[in-house]
């Protein structure tokens, strides 16, 4: 790894040894640097699997929760310190399976954080097993004749939600991936990168060669504002699309809170009023 | 008419009708009256799950003595349609006063007679029933209007609705003249600064006293109610209040919030906190301070929705996978639900553990009056420090704490881990680190055991070889028989902490030669924990799990049977 002030140097690293996850690490780091965010105010958030081990990596605050779990801590990270830019990484299978419901509602919420989601369609650290994005007819030592579920579409997903920024990376193009992550984290709002990386343990097929070959970037004259247009490179699945499909302003979920309106302090910085206490209990009584 | 022979200085009312037709309402005005009239008043519903229809009721008890548990004397009942004859029935005794309207029951009912919906018509239509039936109970009660009155300004805030609602009441307080007087109960000083709350809101405002300054939670009875409280108060005591897409993101949300420095509480039953378990343990792993509201209500399952048990004693001791501290709060009155809520924040954040407020619906739905809370001079300071560079989340330190620093407030990295961690907060899976770990988290207990611990109360004599223990709202049933029955050397103790149980418990116990205890439950879970944790002899177990909470006859009767056996 580089020298990179946001990056550990010589900690025992758990992936395996041209894992896509280095070349993650190294561009999230370069990112980090380019954008000089304050690491004081920046805290990584990960669910479980060899993708949230990411944080261990890194000289930054990180919550490292549960499996499918990353998103909820992070929204209520950043609606209890709005100042803290926040990120929340994990694999296909931590974002896109266990935590689906989460992912959902927290394109609704819409909070100010960027979910980048290692997309190496298949499970790692289980060893092996379909994932949501596993193509169909993929063997597992679990899918035994192959994958017979529709594999899941994030993209498609998170713009049928009106998701606030949605896109899609791969791991082999670190200079155009670099640009996205920065977009993406000075996005105001939630901002989803589906980040393409090959497992080159696990995934005998999606593998760097098969990501260069079925891999393209997004037409010179996509418009990221039209929803409609955006859907439709969502769907296609053969070149996969990589770029910034969709992206619009909307209101994020912590600055409409009731709690900031009246006081822009952080919860840590409040205490309970016991003289206005006393008189909601007594208006109440 | 006769005077009817009630329980002197006190008068208890059955209301019956469908789900919609504002029996919350009724109890409202009319325990507002009686405050106003210087009584004390409690309020318990029973209502079936679902928004209109069903057969619902509500018991009003006034009387000049603090009134804290439901008797089973109905000296009127006022049905307001017809299925909640059959229903209420079997709770009324021959003396009962029954009310209704001859259109619904005949004139040969036997009942007195008030014409709602004739009244109804001429008030402006059916909604103000409600007002007409308060002031029909009034004049029976021998109680001039005005007391009313200011009850029905309270509950009515804008000013044509209350305008129509006094002519609705004064329409039925003229009505029931020919009855006037017809108990004996007259009205007393007002005792100024008395409340009326329900379980909810005792709960919620408890949580604002303890710093609460975050929840997220998934709407789930009988818990929904604190939520509600602590929306409403969003904007003036800044809390930040979400729904959840479903209770594992509340509870992992509350987490987050806690890392950041919120002070988070989640509010739950029975099925949304079997999903909670997960994060429970994160709790325990991470050593996140945690408030869990978990309010009981029957199961397995669905269960029944609406009705109370105390059957979920046994998922906030032992849920969770792992071995971590947690604490259990079991409140039986709103004031003891306002000081646990305070004193959940409290000792979670001082112990970096989570802690459970265990109620359950009868406590959180019933109202009463009561005095103003005991709110603490200055507002709780939370235990979070400012972070140097070489600050360690996990660093050893006495008792097992560690101080908590927060991201964005010092210059320290502060790093939280699900996985077995070092000091820093690192992935560990060096065996030594793990044992040393599991020690460190293990070792918060003393303080949750001692230093944070709630003492259970006695009521009764010390010096008893009886003793009668029980916990969470069981106890002013019990308060109530033993003033009745008076039994000789025999106390109750109830507790408050359930676990993990302070030394005064154990010592209680082992006064006693003979130890009862009372739950809302089958099987008897506190008495389980107890055997577990003291290893006392139990000699009996009064249980009850139909769905309602048991009454001062009930327990009563418990009693005279254990002593005149």
């Amino acid at each position: 790894m580089s020298e990179n002030r946001y990056q550990r140097i010589g900690c025992d690293i758990a992936w395996c040894p041209g894992c896509g996850n280095y070349g993650i690490a190294k561009i999230l780091g370069e990112t980090l640097q380019e954008l000089e965010l304050d690491p004081q105010q920046t805290v990584l958030v990960s669910g479980i699997g060899q993708a949230a081990k990411l944080p261990q990596y890194f000289n930054l605050h990180y919550f490292n929760g549960l499996h499918g779990r990353a998103l909820p801590p992070a929204t209520a990270i950043k609606a209890s310190n709005r100042s803290l830019t926040v990120l929340a990484e994990s694999g296909d299978g931590d974002m896109y399976g266990e935590g689906g419901n989460h992912l959902l509602h927290c394109i609704r919420r819409n909070p100010d954080l960027t979910n980048i989601v290692h997309n190496n369609m298949v499970y790692g650290l289980t060893k092996g097993q379909a994932s949501p994005t596993s193509p169909r007819g993929l063997v597992t030592p679990l899918q035994i004749d192959g994958v017979i579920l529709e594999p899941f579409n994030p993209l498609a997903v998170a713009i049928a939600l009106d998701a606030s920024f949605v896109a899609r990376a791969y791991v082999g193009h670190a200079e155009q991936t670099r640009a996205i992550l920065k977009a993406a984290i000075l996005h105001k709002g939630y901002a989803l990168v589906d980040l393409l990386q090959p497992c080159v343990t696990f995934n005998k097929l999606n593998t760097y060669n098969w990501f260069e070959a079925h891999t393209s970037p997004l037409p010179a004259d996509h418009d990221p504002f039209d929803r409609m247009q955006a859907f439709a490179r969502a769907c296609e699945d053969d070149p996969l699309r990589l770029g910034i499909f969709y992206q619009k302003e909307k209101p994020v979920f912590e600055d409409q809170l009731a709690a900031y309106v009246d006081d822009k302090r952080p919860l840590f910085e409040r205490r309970v009023d016991v003289n206005k206490l006393a008189e909601t209990i007594r208006a109440a009584g | 008419m006769n005077r009817i022979k009630q329980r002197p200085g006190e008068i208890n009312l059955l209301f019956g009708g469908e789900a919609g037709q504002g029996l919350q309402t009724i109890a409202q005005i009319l325990a507002r009256m009686f405050m106003n009239g210087g009584l004390h008043v409690l309020a318990v519903s029973e209502f079936m799950s679902r928004i209109r229809g069903g057969s619902n009721s509500i018991t009003l008890r006034a009387a000049n003595q603090p009134v804290r548990a439901q008797d089973e004397t109905i000296d009127i009942c006022v049905l307001l349609d017809k299925d909640a004859l059959p229903r209420l029935k079997g709770r009324c005794a021959p003396a009962t006063l029954m009310i209704g309207d001859p259109k619904l029951f005949g004139p040969g009912s036997g009942m007195l007679p008030l014409p709602l919906n004739e009244l109804g018509a001429q008030a402006g239509g059916t909604i103000y029933s409600n007002s007409i039936v308060c002031g029909a109970i009034a004049c029976l009660v021998g109680w001039e209007l005005p007391l009313l009155e200011a009850a029905l300004a309270k509950v009515f805030s804008s000013p044509e609705l209350l305008a129509k609602n006094l002519a609705a009441a004064k329409l039925g307080w003229d009505h029931g003249t020919e009855a006037a007087g017809h108990f004996d109960l007259p009205p007393q000083e007002k005792k100024a600064g008395q409340l009326l709350l329900d379980g909810s809101q005792a709960v919620a405002f408890g949580a604002l006293a303890g710093g609460c300054t975050f929840i997220a939670s998934y709407p789930m009875s009988p818990s929904t109610g604190v939520l509600i409280h602590l929306a409403k108060s969003a904007h003036s005591h800044g809390v930040v209040v979400e729904q959840a897409e479903d209770e594992i993101s509340a509870i992992n949300m509350g987490l987050g919030s806690w890392y950041a420095g919120g002070r988070a509480l989640v509010s739950t039953s029975g099925g949304g906190f079997d999903l909670m378990a997960e994060g429970l343990s994160l709790a325990g792993a991470i050593e996140s301070p945690m408030v869990i509201h978990l309010a009981q209500r029957p199961g397995p399952g669905t269960g029944l929705p609406t009705r109370t048990e105390q059957g979920d004693l046994e998922i906030a001791r032992y849920s969770g996978h792992g071995e971590f501290p947690r604490a259990i709060l079991a409140p039986g009155s709103p004031e003891e639900a306002f000081a646990c809520a305070a004193h959940a924040f409290t000792m979670a954040d001082a112990s970096q553990s989570p802690v459970f407020l265990l109620t359950d619906q009868y406590l959180l739905d019933t109202l009463c009056d009561l005095e103003p809370f005991h709110l603490p001079d200055a507002a709780p300071e939370p235990r979070i420090v400012t972070t140097t560079k070489e600050y360690r989340r996990y660093a050893a330190g006495a008792d097992g704490i560690s101080p908590r620093g927060i991201p964005g407030l010092g210059e320290g990295i502060v790093r939280v881990d699900s996985d077995e961690h070092d000091e820093e907060g690192c992935i560990t899976e060096d065996f030594d680190l793990r044992t040393a770990m599991v020690d460190k988290r293990l070792a918060k207990l003393r303080l949750l055991k001692e230093d944070l611990a709630l003492a259970p109360r006695l009521y009764g004599t010390a010096d008893y070889r009886r003793l009668i223990v029980g916990w969470g709202s069981t106890a002013p049933a019990v308060v109530e028989a033993l003033e009745r029955v008076r039994p000789a050397s025999t106390a109750f103790l109830h507790c408050v902490q359930l676990y993990p149980l302070p030394q005064a418990v154990l010592d209680h116990l082992q006064q006693a030669s003979k130890i009862i205890v009372i739950e809302s439950n089958a099987t008897g879970q506190f008495a389980r924990l107890l055997r577990v944790e003291t290893g006392c002899t139990i000699t009996r177990q009064w249980n009850k799990y139909n769905g309602l909470a048991f009454t001062v006859d009930e327990v009563a009767a418990l009693l005279q049977q254990e002593v005149n056996p």
